[in-house]
């Protein structure tokens, strides 16, 4: 599984991003997008700005779940009470292979290059390498599917880490609210979060 | 033992006699005051630190009363006594904190404050525009309230911090040095 994190300002103006990879199952934590889903995943994130504001007021929660999809990427959303998003953007592969690599032989004019358009689940391959070379149980469902509970739960988690770490760094008296976060110190409390629940 | 009467005091002064207010207001008022000179004078760090001790100077020079009002202590006999003083009523008291006196030097007229936690940086971090961390002393405020405070009971000290954890050292430091005790001076042009 690749990630792609994102906090976008209550003006829908980006203020942070960051790509990482998963550390379950024996993941190094290293993102692997093919390079044309890079360029694409900012505006995927931003299509989906559109959901977040249909649902923003229906949901009570401030975690929204998956809210939408682009291929196989699926994209979560937490909404702050000051309307900051946080959107990650998940590409499910098994750990530590490239995702391209194996769309490659099947189709390799598919668009999007990296996954079928039609579902939203994984396609079937990918379940079946997963468990053939992941083993069976509840870790293995984090990296693979992002539909499972188990995964929910871990993003969820994930945000709860995020939204801490966030307020402790917008009480920086010298961070301005809805200015770019550039402190190296949030991007590393990003990734330890990142590699302790995804 | 100087040293354990003044934590004695401090403690009871601190649960006694002071009103509390919540930590945040303090860290955020003082960050914003911190965040505003550097935006009113352009990033230029020397001089922020400069009206910093200079707004310390004049709170020190108000607060040594309160601090003897409350705290009902007596004239130090030396200055061993006065750092003591300092760092287990003063910041006891204000702060809630007991920075460690340490490394004398051997005349005793200079000595440490080593701060293991200060409130008035909590969240803050430095601005990242390759200046601030090396000039800017955020709580440079704290060395104008001592240089007004012992000021105002005839001690000309120098203050200034050597280290912060902001910069990315170790440890919170300030080098205290007693200049001279002012005795009884008529004013320069008095005659």
């Amino acid at each position: 599984m690749s990630y792609y994190f994102c906090i976008i300002g209550s003006r829908d103006n980006p203020l942070f991003e960051l790509e990482f990879g998963t550390s379950k199952q024996g993941g190094d934590g290293i993102a692997r997008f093919p390079p044309e889903a890079r360029q694409l995943n900012p505006f995927v994130l931003h299509a989906s700005l559109d959901v977040v504001e249909e649902v923003q007021w229906i949901n009570p929660q401030m975690y929204l779940k998956r809210i939408d999809h682009f291929g196989s990427s699926q994209v979560s959303c937490f909404l702050t009470p000051t309307s900051t998003k946080f959107l990650l953007l998940h590409l499910p592969h098994p750990p530590n292979t490239s995702p391209s690599l194996q769309n490659h032989g099947q189709n390799p004019h598919m668009f999007p290059p990296y996954a079928s358009y039609t579902t939203s689940a994984p396609s079937s391959s990918l379940l079946t390498r997963a468990s053939a070379t992941g083993g069976a149980g509840n870790a293995a469902t984090i990296p693979t599917n992002p539909a499972s509970p188990q995964a929910e739960e871990a993003v969820r988690l994930f945000f709860t880490e995020i939204f801490e770490v966030w307020v402790k760094s917008i009480m920086n008296p010298f961070q301005s609210i809805n200015k770019t976060l550039s402190s190296p110190v949030f991007k590393s409390r990003v990734l330890t979060a990142g590699k302790k629940f995804l | 033992m100087a040293a354990a009467k003044a934590a004695r005091v401090g403690e009871e002064v601190w649960k006694t006699r002071i009103d509390k207010v919540n930590a945040e207001l303090v860290t955020l008022t003082y960050g914003t005051v911190v965040a505003q000179l550097c935006n009113d004078y352009d990033s230029n760090y020397v001089e922020v630190n400069k009206q910093l001790d200079k707004m310390g100077y004049n709170i020190g020079m108000r607060l040594i009363e309160d601090y003897f009002a409350k705290s009902g202590s007596q004239r130090c006999a030396n200055f061993k006594e006065t750092a003591e003083a300092i760092s287990k009523i003063g910041f006891k008291i204000f702060l809630n904190i007991t920075p460690v006196v340490s490394n004398w030097s051997p005349d005793g007229k200079q000595f440490t404050l080593t701060f293991e936690e200060n409130p008035l940086a909590d969240f803050v971090e430095l601005p990242d525009d390759g200046k601030a961390q090396d000039e800017l002393w955020f709580s440079n405020i704290l060395t104008g309230i001592l240089r007004g405070a012992l000021e105002m009971v005839q001690m000309q000290i120098e203050a200034h911090f050597t280290s912060d954890v902001l910069r990315g050292d170790e440890t919170t430091e300030m080098r205290v040095t007693l200049l001279r005790y002012m005795d009884d001076e008529l004013p320069p042009d008095d005659e």
